[in-house]
């Protein structure tokens, strides 16, 4: 089963990825596309031998809702700053985040999550997989940014991946 | 089509062009390496979203059937922007490119120890 079919989600995605750039839903192109669902996988199955396994899809459902309203206001924040702040009058700074999580899909989202979220991108991930150093672009209060990261992001990435 | 839509995409739109147009002078305004990294990788994301948004409204609406290329867009787009934000932040860091905030002690150095 697991040789045959090593990733079912990759595969659920990679057939609705398809079939948009198919934009339709013609009986054929379904078929095409969990075909090339099924073989994309198999094929690059060294690359990733872990399975990813969804442990909380609503949780999940609901950090994407999260995620996309801080993308929001993220911008207006940025936006902001750009055009009123004075540029000399900034704070950045380098925080190193602690991490908890563990897995490694687990670590690269919650580092794009980072990259998309107010203010903050993240610029390494230590050797040992333990830290993530992010850059923020105003913060006086270093603390502030490693807390909220902590709990609006990796909480939740913990719970939904179980790791 | 109704006005109303048509006003609605405009406005997206605008808002878009507007956004875009923001993060570029990001680029501009700030003042060292890292701080500009997050124009584009922000105030772009939204302005290209709105685009996206009213480019699949107009579509949907103009020709037969939904138009859904724009998710697909929006998609690879949240992939990609930070991956290469995250790139570019550790190209830098290897170079000790010039810093307004303090700089973190090198990176290399402690897997050097390591290794």
């Amino acid at each position: 089963m697991k040789r045959w079919l090593p990733h079912p989600l990759f595969t659920l995605m990679l057939a609705l990825v398809w079939l948009l750039l198919q934009n339709s839903l013609a009986f054929g192109q379904i078929l095409l596309g969990l075909l090339l669902g099924w073989a994309i996988p198999r094929f690059t199955i060294a690359f990733w031998p872990d399975r990813v396994e969804v442990h909380r899809p609503w949780l999940l459902l609901r950090f994407v809702l999260v995620f996309l309203y801080d993308v929001l206001v993220a911008n207006l924040t940025v936006a902001r700053l750009i055009l009123w702040q004075e540029p000399e009058q900034m704070h950045p700074v380098f925080v190193t985040v602690p991490l908890d999580l563990r897995e490694e899909l687990a670590i690269s989202l919650l580092a794009n999550v980072i990259c998309l979220t107010p203010g903050t991108v993240s610029a390494h991930l230590s050797e040992d997989r333990r830290s993530l150093l992010v850059h923020a672009l105003d913060s006086k209060d270093p603390e502030a940014v490693i807390a909220s990261i902590k709990q609006r992001y990796e909480a939740p990435l913990k719970e939904i991946f179980a790791c | 089509m109704n006005p109303l839509i048509e006003a609605a995409l405009a406005l997206l739109v605008l808002a878009g062009a507007l956004f875009t147009f923001v993060g570029s002078l990001g680029l501009f305004r700030l003042q060292d390496f890292y701080t500009r990294l997050h124009a584009p990788t922000k105030a772009t994301t939204l302005g290209v979203g709105s685009l996206l948004i009213a480019s699949a409204l107009f579509f949907s609406l103009q020709g037969p059937g939904l138009s859904l290329h724009e998710i697909l867009i929006t998609l690879f787009l949240f992939i990609t922007a930070p991956v290469s934000a995250h790139l570019l932040a550790k190209a830098a860091l290897h170079q000790r490119l010039p810093s307004l905030a303090k700089l973190p002690e090198s990176q290399e150095d402690k897997s050097d120890q390591g290794a």
